[in-house]
């Protein structure tokens, strides 16, 4: 048994791609059995990632879910930034580049007119639960942004750490929904288009959300939201702490 | 295979690379989509190499292991996600990070409609 343990504990990475094969094959069973089809595998295996990162969180008593058990870190580095990217990236292979530049525009106004929604929203949110300072009220509406977005605008305007804590808690929150609401809501808003994913990206924001939520959607439309939604924690983050900070100071 | 591989990382490195600057550039301390600069670039390659003749099949291959591989990093990801301080965050967390979500899906609809995008 030691000697497992120990296989286990040099070859992290290795254990993941186990783990995640075994959970995939077992999505795709109960996507076949129990749901016929009507419910996407992948759908069913990102919902697993998080029940099993939640149930992670209460016994590994860490902030990365099933990551902090020590057999399963490798699921940490697998699940990274790193390959995170380079996986997004390497899906633009089989996307259209004429389509892209094509829907730009789009995609560049549904990335304003979503920052803003999400923004305004977070602000009357925390507005209704007592908060009155601009410092909070902007770091609190960056959080409903994404979670890259809060703490670097509470960060910049200088926020206490438990708003900070918070704003990192809400924009969680908003992956999770993302990822879960999309597959289940994308026949019923008519997300069925390359055009459309890219205005969804821009619109939605976090990438992680939008381009999970798509995988368990359709596959071909990764590419399409991720390239929009990619510039979404970096336009929040330049536009935060700046232009909607001053509005908000001017107003309270 | 590498060398599909190799194209991926190059366009991935550019593009992160290309990110940070532009981030640095509007004074942010972040890297400002520097995925999708990535993207932009492998599609451009990818045709610059059509054109010429050098983009063949083993070379598609190595993208695309990796991009078949996106699946299975995001559940890696969703188990990693710190799940459990989300769920348990506070009513405010959970409000403000469900409400404006449903807010959008509602607007997206609209705009599908009303624009006609797909």
């Amino acid at each position: 048994m030691t000697e497992l343990i120990q296989v286990i504990d040099s070859y992290g990475l290795i254990v993941a791609f186990l783990v995640v094969g075994i959970i995939i094959l077992f999505s795709s069973i109960i996507s076949k059995k129990v749901f016929r089809s009507k419910i996407p595998a992948s759908a069913i295996a990102i919902f697993i990632g998080l029940v099993l990162g939640y149930f992670g969180g209460i016994f590994g008593g860490g902030t990365n879910g099933l990551a902090d058990i020590r057999i399963f870190k490798g699921l940490g580095f697998m699940g990274g930034g790193m390959f995170r990217d380079f996986t997004i990236v390497a899906t633009a292979i089989g996307a259209s580049f004429l389509l892209i530049k094509k829907s730009g525009m789009l995609g560049m106004i549904s990335l304003f007119l979503g920052l803003v929604v999400f923004f305004t929203i977070g602000v009357a949110l925390g507005w209704i639960w007592g908060f009155r300072d601009a410092v909070s009220l902007t770091t609190i509406g960056a959080g409903a942004c994404t979670y890259i977005v809060g703490p670097i605008t509470g960060a910049a305007i200088g926020a206490s750490s438990d708003i900070i804590a918070l704003s990192i808690g809400i924009g969680v929150v908003k992956t999770i929904t993302v990822i879960i609401l999309t597959p289940i809501l994308a026949k019923r808003i008519g997300l069925n288009s390359e055009r459309a994913a890219m205005s969804y990206g821009g619109l939605m924001g976090t990438t992680s959300g939008v381009a999970a939520g798509l995988a368990a959607t359709d596959p071909k439309l990764v590419p399409y939201g991720a390239v929009t939604a990619t510039f979404y924690s970096g336009l929040g983050c330049l536009i935060c702490p700046s232009v909607f900070y001053l509005i908000l100071e001017y107003f309270f | 295979m590498i060398y599909g591989i190799a194209l991926l990382a190059f366009s991935f490195l550019l593009g992160q690379w290309m990110g940070i600057i532009l981030g640095h550039w509007i004074g942010i301390d972040s890297n400002v989509g520097g995925v999708g600069f990535a993207m932009l670039i492998l599609m451009l390659t990818k045709e610059a190499f059509q054109r010429r003749g050098w983009f063949n099949a083993e070379l598609e291959y190595g993208v695309d292991f990796w991009g078949k591989l996106y699946i299975p990093v995001v559940v890696a990801m969703a188990a990693s996600l710190n799940v459990k301080a989300a769920v348990t965050s506070g009513s405010l967390a959970i409000a403000a990070g469900i409400i404006p979500v449903i807010v959008v899906f509602i607007i997206f609809r609209y705009l599908n409609k009303t624009l006609k995008i797909s």
